[in-house]
């Protein structure tokens, strides 16, 4: 708390977005960090809480005063080992974290919560332009091996994890670039693909392997895995897509937001992918159905496309509209402060440009006589609350409504990891609600010697989960190895 | 444990020494005229001083009273005769005194073995008398434990042996002495000798002072003649009454404590290894302990006194030695005298606490008061010939004509009769009379060697250590992050140890998870009510840091040798400093370093520990007197001993191989880095410590992580150096104890979880309470942080976070988790049943982690169970809460309003806090709310405690100490000092303004008393509370509390929360409430007292279930501070000292109080959500009502969990042992006696006119020394009726003649003149609220008024308006935190206008040292009369300068014009006669920032925050209409 009334004298700022216009016609990110005094004003912000509610809304327990605190006496470098501490990759979650911190933050209660995220990015892009985040190989190896299976931000914080405990870490991607999720699933004007090629070189550089391409449990089998390593780690992700089963999905022209978001950074990396059928939103009428921050991708995405409208479906009723911060005493009571604010959120992407509607369940895609999509017809729901206090709906009747669109993408989610391959090959067992069963201490499955982290285990979830699990597994993992 | 031996540990234990004060006094014969009549004034004076004894529950036995006197030789001629003997000349033989057993069998053996040693000791028992008394005169409690009482003549068989007749006799009692103890144990006492000596006699007894020689028919035969009567009433705080410890003693009675006995006992023990005397070698050698253990303090203050005496040095020596006043920075002491004091320091460290001690040893007899003058002591002269000394003025009734001189004793100083030379010996000529015994400072020149006088060796003794060696020995350590950014960094920034708020709730380190450092399992103790914390930052000129190595030698020897020590002028080391110790050394002072590490792969903990001490046992063998215990050596293999552990392990093991005063140890440690940690080590044993790895963290990291890089490392290193300092003075003075030296060995801690094994072998008569950790779990954590820092490691190992005081994630668990603040809140928002069970779980279920004492605790299962709406309502039940108090000013008006509107809309009560109130609050609102306080608070710093504020209150609370920071004082800065608060504080807004960490009115338990006296008088409906902090003993002090009359005790825990204090201090300091709250229970039923009191408890309480736990433990009330404010937006910022509260609560910013959002509904739905929580657990246990339930701690047990099996919770959970028919909750009220008081009786009908009718009333009166608090019922009258703005000047004028009680005129209210012809006593009008008070000598009197004492001390303190006129010289500390009365006297003590805040004193005559120390505001006029008055003045706050301006000058005359109108004063007469030179003498004392802060603003500003009368603008006062009557 380098300023005992910064909160007092500053503004929140945060980093600065470049005009819509301009953004749609390119991929890469749009947002400028903060600059340095701007950086040091936000940071004295802080009030150095008692009981930070930050540090507990973030479930990497970054300890957040402690770095605001160093950034507010300009000691950055040593700020940005205090957040290295806990987060092995601030450079992601600076940028794509709903940042929980923020909603927890004190500040937030009667102002403008503390800009944290803004800070953490600002100090992540300093620490790799100054030289400060650098490749950090053991001083000591154990000569034990542990295999991570799956690349995204778990597999990658365990990895990192491993390796610095002193063991041979190799990480196997089924896909032929690492990175999981933050390759593929989120586009490039969100995270740049070079800052996570930037990072898995860093770990390259640490001395961890990468066997991109490899299907684990396709191309080389689990028991030949478990002879070679001492540890596993399944951190391949909840890949199993959550569908919209009614009549017409199999038209063309209906497509999970993955196959989309997918392609469109492998142009944009200038893959060559002429054997793929091209989903381009380019000149259509894009629907997007679910209301989720991966339908957001896609309606951002499509606007970059060219796409000539874009429509977001969301089957829940809309949230409350509140203030961009609300106060604590603005927020419903059933989401008081510090949670997670029950409220309608505006992401950039719908800034550029997109419709939506809430409370709409989809009842039938409908093709021309090719099988070429044409419209979704879909049906307002009433939302209430039942005898037993939940959540529920009911149909309105006559409230059928036929919406044209050439490209419909869902993102509704995913149910849990695809049992086949390393799951079933190696009888790991899964919980009721389809995760691989792994309590949060051990993070050890069934199976001796395999353990889970991230979505997989976890169910869908934050980048920022996942880059806590890959850690509390590590740990896990270290002291079954001692 | 064994039952026995739990019970030995805990209730019988010689640790817990009964604490005392009193009323001493003595009438003596200049020329030693012996007469009966002397020895019935004494009596007299006995009687009139009952009011500052206590009493047992039976109101009938006195807590002790007796009478030492000459020995008369006339009666025993006659007892001599009757047994057919003859007597010799007086001095020839010796009389004792003995208390026997009853029983005949074991008075038989008594005689056989007096004769058997008699014989022994070449002495012969001439004559065994039975004495003569009657027992039905004692009270029951008295006659039930009532001895034998038998007397013996002895002579001397063999005159010409080799030892004198006195050594001979002391022997002989000091063996008979063993022998008894021996045989009934540390406690029993029932042999105890009052008095064996050929000079003097005691006769004393649980006795009412009124019936002492009813008792005793010796003391009414007019053959019992002395030349001296001195006399003791005893109030004692400690369980059951005991007749040997009564008073007087053998040599001394002593009207105070002793706060560092424990140190000084260890030392005497050590000690005593080494004397050595011709002739009495052998009975030295075989002689039993010198002080008696088991006894009081007082009591083995007098053993070591007589020790002294018996080897060879006159009494007054002795006494200069263990009381020594203040020498070290005292610029006008002669440099003999100091030399001499120095000198002597080198034998003796202070005997430090409050005290009067009076003395006598035959044809001598005298009186010498504490360096600090804390106790009372006044004295006249009469024309025949007598000396009247005593703790008040006025106990004997002497015609004013009959005395030549009124005086007092003041800080210091010594008063002594030599009845031999027929004369007063002056202190100046007793003290250059000692000094001149030896060439002192020719001693000290050749012998005494300053640390900075030793030549700094020309090499390094270790290589500085790579940033990577520092982090693997931080590791070692258990140093965390927070470590460094919270405590060390800001101590190397500021200079200053840092400040927090909020109270402490991690738990207690027995049930961490973090593996906490050993001085974490130890608590600070404090003083609270028997004796006063004392302020050392404002009366520095009586501490001192300095320490000294060196070896000791024979006590009872003077020799140059004897000084030959090395002296520090503060006791932390830099590395230089080690090396200079270590290298230099020759001769005496030969220093040799023992390595405190030990290898956790080949050796335990223990053994190392052991082979530690014989390694420094070999070293002092050898001859070192130095011995550096040092863990420089911590490497991979090698791991440190803790320090506090390595230390006290020696320590205490040097004392029990006699070896402990042959060296002194020095710390060298990477451990320590928080001033609790020095004090720990200082406080077992050590005389000066280097912490080698926090000066080099600092020097290493001085440009970053939170260092001040604007500074250099080396003032880094000194800033962190001298916070220490600061800190241990603190530490230390928090237990009143002002010498380092003292505080030395003092133990002054409780041990808090750990095992009795591990105290008994390394911390020797430490308390230890719940049993824990013991050396093995120590030796874990060792190896384990050992482990972490040296073991092969593959990337950088960061510290941990820590989080003791701020929560983390991976830290120390808090009992206010950010889950636990949140679903408060929304519980109470919503009001909601099952949100509030949700918040409930997350405290109750303590299953991830204990927290604290009562989350081991659950409720046996019960048979009785009843259905819930059997259980009387929640509304009852909520009529029991009070909220914390929390002062308008450490939070804001929105939030102290919204508690007081909620708290008064249920019943329950809230609390002022110490800042006052507005007097717009006592008017409720329009739809009924009330906005005042219910509890109305009166602090050490009495702001706004004005007689109206008083009368406005249901309970009058005395804060005797606070939970976050027991034992100190505060400070709200000027900044947060704006305009509303300093008209309700009686300040100026943006002046600083200091709490005293003591009530300058409290400095013992009669004191206490008195002032529990006063506020009944000035509120008799209201209940008297006061507020304890748990500690060990506080069971005793609540007993003596309850003796003073109190109606309500409130136990605080130590975790409660604060605005602002020192984080160590919030850590550690104090106690649990558990631990308090069921020892003062058990304490108090007991002794039969509980049924009198209401008892509270609060610290941290939140849920149904800790509130069901503190009512099965004891209490009747429950105290919420915290949770009240969380309920009301509190997230736990800590940032209360800030002034920074985000949510408006604790700030007076106006941008942020208008963030405040708390509503009364939410606090009352907390509180009615605690009341139905309750009600389930009544109806679960089978309670109606919550009476049913207090005290049923047979309902408790502790949950069988492996994680807690070496907690041992039977001090908690153990019932009381007392008669099945002793009251176990409040049954009955005090009687205060109210109807006795001279207002009661005489005053309030005799106003009545002038109350009710405005018509003027004029009385004449006589008044005595126990007529106290005369005026304030009065004056409570005024104000219950006419409110602040009291009646119109004068009109009630009285006249009293004689000799006022204390408090006189306290709480004043205006229309009030009140002329005393005569003299006060004691804190004479404190808290005078607009009365006129004038005070002058009579009129038939003979002496010089202006060098006359007739005011006592601590005058106007706190007094918030009104005029007093003094015509002759007041006692210590006068118009101490005056804030708006003006004075005029002609002469003061020391410490004059400390702390004062507003209003004016004008001294036309000398003051005292240390005058308008912390003064932040006011005037300070003082006539320098011979021009020395510069150096008396404390001018860290003030400016002196001459008479500024017209405004200053016409106030002096008017003001000086007036007191010669009143008192018809010479001094003023001649000042006035000559004004025009005279007025150029006066030296103007008043604040800089004050000074400039008023003229700045304008009159009616000023004006304005003067709410009754007179003000801060001189101009003002003189408009007011003070000068009209």
């Amino acid at each position: 708390m380098g300023e005992v009334k910064g909160f007092m004298t500053y503004a929140r700022a945060v980093p600065t977005k470049q005009p819509t216009a301009l953004r749609v016609k390119h991929y890469r990110e749009f947002i400028e960090s903060i600059n340095d005094e701007e950086l040091r004003q936000q940071g004295a912000r802080c009030m150095d809480c008692g009981v930070p509610f930050c540090h507990h809304g973030c479930p990497l327990g970054n300890v957040i005063p402690e770095w605001n605190h160093l950034v507010s006496e300009r000691d950055e470098e040593a700020a940005l080992q205090s957040l290295l501490a806990t987060n092995n990759f601030p450079e992601f979650t600076g940028r794509i974290c709903p940042a929980p911190c923020e909603t927890a933050c004190v500040l937030g209660i009667h102002e403008d919560p503390v800009s944290i995220e803004a800070i953490e990015m600002a100090l992540a892009d300093k620490g790799f332009a100054k030289g400060w985040i650098r490749p950090e190989p053991p001083t000591l190896r154990t000569g034990k091996k542990v295999a991570v299976i799956g690349s995204g931000p778990a597999g990658l914080a365990a990895a990192q994890q491993l390796n610095r405990q002193g063991h041979w870490v190799t990480v196997y991607e089924r896909a032929d670039r690492p990175g999981g999720l933050l390759m593929y699933g989120i586009p490039d004007f969100k995270l740049e693909k070079s800052k996570v090629q930037r990072r898995v070189q860093l770990m390259e550089a640490e001395g961890i392997s990468f066997r991109c391409s490899v299907n684990v449990g396709f191309d080389v089998t689990m028991a030949e895995m478990q002879k070679e390593y001492d540890a596993i780690l399944l951190s391949h992700g909840a890949t199993k897509k959550r569908d919209v089963a009614i009549p017409g999905r199999e038209h063309k022209g209906v497509y999970y937001a993955e196959q989309f978001l997918t392609q469109s950074t492998r142009r944009v990396l200038g893959d060559n992918i002429t054997e793929l059928e091209p989903i381009l939103a380019t000149g259509k009428d894009v629907i997007v159905i679910g209301g989720g921050d991966t339908g957001s991708d896609c309606v951002g995405t499509s606007n970059r496309q060219g796409a000539r409208s874009v429509t977001q479906f969301e089957i829940m009723p809309r949230p409350p509209a509140l203030n961009k911060y609300p106060r604590a005493q603005e927020r419903p009571q059933e989401t008081p402060w510090p949670y997670w604010t029950h409220m309608l959120r505006t992401s950039s992407s719908h800034e550029e440009g997109c419709s939506r509607h809430w409370s709409l369940e989809s009842v039938s895609f409908e093709a021309d006589a090719e099988g070429h999509l044409q419209a979704l017809v879909t049906r307002e729901l009433a939302w209430f609350t039942n005898d037993k206090g939940q959540r529920t709906f009911e149909p309105v009747p006559g409230s059928e409504k036929r919406w044209p669109a050439q490209l419909i993408l869902i993102a509704v989610g995913f149910l849990g990891p695809d049992p086949a391959g390393p799951i079933e090959q190696l009888g790991v067992s899964l919980n009721e609600r389809g995760n691989i069963k792994a309590d949060e201490t051990s993070y050890a499955t069934t199976v001796p010697g395999v353990f889970a982290a991230g979505d997989a285990r976890r169910g869908q979830s934050l980048v920022v989960w996942a880059i806590a699990e890959g850690r509390k597994a590590a740990e896990a993992i270290g002291r079954y190895l001692e | 444990m064994s039952q026995e031996r739990f019970e030995q540990a805990w209730l019988d234990d010689p640790r817990m020494v009964q604490r005392d004060a009193c009323g001493v006094g003595f009438i003596a014969s200049i020329k030693g005229h012996k007469s009966h009549k002397t020895v019935t004034e004494g009596l007299e004076i006995l009687r009139r001083m009952d009011h500052r004894g206590g009493r047992a529950a039976d109101d009938l036995t006195s807590d002790g009273a007796g009478i030492l006197t000459q020995i008369p030789h006339q009666l025993f001629q006659a007892a001599a005769q009757e047994a057919h003997q003859t007597l010799p000349a007086p001095g020839a033989y010796a009389v004792g005194l003995f208390f026997l057993p009853k029983e005949d069998d074991e008075q038989q053996h008594w005689f056989t073995r007096a004769e058997v040693l008699a014989e022994k000791w070449q002495l012969v028992p001439l004559i065994r008398r039975a004495v003569p008394v009657d027992n039905s005169v004692l009270g029951p409690i008295a006659r039930g434990n009532e001895p034998s009482i038998i007397q013996w003549v002895f002579t001397d068989k063999n005159a010409a042996a080799p030892s004198s007749f006195t050594w001979r006799l002391y022997m002989l009692r000091k063996e008979l002495e063993e022998e008894g103890r021996e045989k009934y144990g540390i406690k029993q006492l029932r042999f105890y000798c009052m008095s064996l000596s050929t000079e003097t006699i005691c006769y004393k007894g649980l006795i009412l002072a009124k019936d002492l020689a009813n008792y005793y028919h010796d003391l009414r035969d007019e053959r019992f003649t002395s030349a001296f009567a001195m006399v003791h009433q005893r109030f004692s705080t400690n369980t059951m009454p005991s007749w040997p410890l009564a008073q007087p003693f053998r040599a001394i009675c002593h009207n105070g404590e002793i706060n560092t006995l424990r140190g000084n006992i260890n030392a005497m023990h050590a000690r005593s290894k080494l004397l050595q005397k011709a002739g009495l070698n052998d009975d030295l050698a075989a002689m039993g302990p010198i002080c008696t253990p088991g006894l009081s303090d007082s009591a083995m203050l007098d053993n070591t006194i007589e020790f002294l005496v018996n080897t060879g040095r006159p009494l007054h020596q002795v006494l200069t030695m263990l009381i020594p006043e203040p020498w070290d920075s005292n610029t006008e002491m002669e440099q003999a005298l100091k030399d001499y004091y120095e000198y002597h320091s080198y034998l003796m460290e202070p005997w430090d606490g409050p005290a009067f001690i009076g003395f006598a040893d035959g044809h001598r007899i005298g009186a010498i008061l504490d360096r600090n003058g804390l106790r009372p002591g006044r004295y006249w002269v009469t024309l025949d010939g007598y000396v009247i000394m005593a703790s008040e003025a006025g106990v004997l009734d002497r015609r004013p004509e009959e005395i030549v001189h009124k005086g007092r004793l003041s800080a210091g100083r010594m008063f002594l009769v030599d009845m031999k030379q027929g004369a007063i010996v002056p202190d100046h000529t007793i003290k250059q009379s000692l000094a001149m015994q030896k060439p002192y400072g020719a001693w000290l020149k050749d012998n005494r060697r300053h640390l900075y006088e030793l030549p700094i060796p020309n090499f390094a003794s270790y290589p500085a250590d790579s940033d990577d060696g520092i982090q693997q020995k931080l590791l070692a350590f258990g140093y965390t992050k927070e470590d460094l950014r919270m405590i060390v960094a800001p101590m190397a920034n500021e200079g200053k140890e840092p400040v927090g708020s909020m109270g402490n709730d991690a738990p207690i380190a027995v049930l961490s998870q973090q593996r906490p450092l050993l001085y974490n399992y130890f608590k600070q103790l404090f003083a609270q009510v028997t004796n006063p914390p004392i302020d050392a930052i404002r009366e520095e000129m009586v501490t001192s840091l300095a320490s000294h190595l060196g070896a000791e030698s024979n006590l009872i020897d003077e020799t140059p040798e004897h000084c030959h020590v090395l002296r520090l002028k503060q006791p932390i080391l830099t590395d230089l400093d080690v090396q200079r110790l270590e290298f230099h050394g020759h001769g005496r002072l030969m220093a040799r370093k023992v390595s405190t590490v030990y290898e956790p792969e080949t050796e335990t903990l223990e053994a190392a520990v052991g082979r530690l001490q014989f390694n420094v046992a070999a070293a002092i063998h050898e001859g070192c007197s130095v011995i550096i215990l040092s863990d420089r050596e911590v490497d991979a293999t090698h791991a440190p001993i803790p320090a506090l552990l390595a230390t006290a392990a020696v320590h205490h093991d040097l004392i029990r191989r006699g070896l402990r005063m042959k060296a002194s140890l020095v710390v060298e440690s990477g451990e320590p880095r928080e001033v609790h940690h020095f004090a720990l080590l200082i406080g077992y044993g050590a005389a000066a410590v280097n912490p080698y790895l926090a000066l080099a963290v600092i020097a290493q990291r001085s440009e970053s992580h939170g260092f001040d890089s604007s500074k250099t490392a080396a003032t880094l290193q000194s800033n962190f150096t001298k916070s220490l300092g600061d800190g241990l003075l603190k530490i230390m003075s928090k237990m009143g104890i002002s010498t380092l030296q003292s505080y030395r060995g003092g133990q002054i801690f409780e041990a808090l979880g750990l095992t009795q094994a591990f105290i008994d072998a390394y911390f020797t008569w430490t308390p230890t309470r719940i049993e824990g950790a013991g050396i093995e779990d120590f030796d874990a954590d060792i190896r384990f942080r050992h482990q972490k820092a040296y073991a092969p490691r593959t990337t950088f190992t960061a510290l941990p976070q820590g989080g003791q005081y701020h929560w983390r994630r991976e830290g120390e668990a808090h009992l206010h988790h950010p889950a636990m603040i949140v679903t408060l809140q929304q519980a109470t928002r919503i009001n909601s049943r099952e949100e509030f069970k949700k918040f409930c779980a997350t405290l109750d279920s303590q299953s991830q982690q204990y927290l604290n004492i009562r989350g081991m605790l659950q409720f046996k299962k019960s048979q009785n169970s009843i259905p819930l709406d059997e259980v009387e309502p929640a509304s009852a039940i909520v009529k029991r809460f009070a909220t914390g108090a929390m002062s308008f000013g450490s939070i804001s008006k929105e939030t102290h309003e919204t508690i007081a509107v909620a708290m008064n809309r249920i019943g329950a009560r809230s609390n002022s806090g110490e800042g006052g109130e507005d007097a717009d609050r006592f008017i409720p609102a329009a739809n009924g709310d009330l906005r005042r306080s219910s509890i109305k608070q009166v602090a050490s710093a009495r702001f706004g405690v004005t007689s109206h504020y008083l009368i406005n209150a249901d309970e009058l609370q005395i804060k005797i100490a606070q939970g976050a920071k027991p034992g100190e004082g505060g400070q709200l800065p000027g900044h947060k000092v704006d305009e509303e608060i300093a008209r309700v504080r009686h300040s100026t807004p943006g002046i600083t303004l200091i709490s005293p960490p003591p009530h300058h009115d409290i400095y013992s338990i009669e004191d206490l008393a008195q002032l529990i006296f006063d506020l009944k008088n000035a509120n008799r409906e209201a209940r008297i509370s006061v507020k304890l902090v748990s500690e060990v003993g506080v069971g005793t002090v609540a007993a003596g509390v309850a003796k003073a009359r109190a109606d309500v005790i409130l136990i605080a825990g130590y975790e409660g929360g604060t605005g602002a204090s020192p984080i160590s201090s919030i850590k550690h300091a104090g106690l649990p409430w558990e631990l308090g709250l069921a020892e003062s229970h058990r304490t108090l039923v007991e002794n039969q007292l509980r049924g009198r009191v209401v008892l509270q408890a609060d610290g941290q309480m939140r849920t149904p279930r800790d509130i069901a736990i503190a009512t099965l433990l004891g209490a009747e009330e429950w105290g919420i501070g915290t949770g009240a404010l969380i309920v009301l937006g509190c997230i736990m910022m800590r940032k209360c000292h800030l002034n920074t509260c985000p949510v408006g609560i604790a700030t007076q910013d106006p941008d942020l109080r208008r963030k405040f959002h708390g509503q009364p509904e939410h606090l009352i739905n907390y509180f009615f959500l605690l009341a139905e929580g309750l009600r389930e657990i009544m109806a679960e246990l089978g309670f109606r009502s919550v009476s049913e339930m207090v005290g049923r701690v047979d309902l408790l047990e502790k949950i069988a969990d492996p994680r807690t099996a070496r907690v041992d919770l039977r001090a908690i959970l153990d019932a009381p042992q007392a008669p099945a028919d002793a009251a176990r909750s409040n049954k009955t009220r005090q009687n205060h006696e109210m109807e006795k008081t001279l207002d009661y009786r005489v005053l309030l009908s005799a106003c009545e006119p002038a109350l009710t009718k405005h018509q003027s009333v004029h009385l004449d009166l006589p008044v005595a020394n126990t007529d106290r608090a005369v005026g304030t019922m009065l004056s409570s009258e005024i104000s219950r009726l006419h409110g602040g703005y009291g009646l119109r000047d004068n009109s009630i004028h009285l006249n009293f003649k004689g000799s006022a009680g204390q408090s006189f005129m306290a709480f004043g209210a205006k229309g009030i003149t009140a002329v005393l012809e005569g003299e006060v006593n004691d804190y004479c009008a404190k808290g005078l609220s607009g009365a006129k008070v004038v005070i002058v000598p009579p009129e038939e009197s003979a002496i010089m008024a202006e060098s006359n004492v007739i005011c006592g001390n601590v005058t106007l303190y706190g007094a918030t308006s009104g005029f007093l006129y003094i015509r002759g010289l007041a006692g210590e500390r006068f118009a101490v935190r005056n804030s708006g009365a003006h004075a005029v006297v002609e002469g003061l003590g020391d410490h004059g206008c400390e702390y004062m805040t507003a209003g004016s004193v004008i001294v036309i005559g000398k003051v005292g040292r240390n005058f308008a120390a912390g003064m932040s505001g006011g005037y300070a006029f003082i006539y320098d009369v011979d021009g020395t008055l510069q150096k008396r003045i404390n001018t860290e706050m003030v400016e002196v300068s001459a008479l500024q301006d017209e405004e200053d000058e016409s106030f002096v005359h008017r003001q000086i014009q007036e007191h010669l109108r009143l008192t018809r004063s010479s001094v003023a007469a001649h000042i006035l006669e000559n004004w025009n030179v005279e007025k150029s003498r006066f030296l103007s004392i008043v604040p800089s920032a004050y000074r400039a802060l008023v003229r700045r603003q304008p009159r009616d500003r000023m004006h304005s925050s003067a709410r009754v009368v007179g003000g801060d603008n001189l101009g003002t006062i003189l408009e007011e209409g003070g000068y009209h009557g």
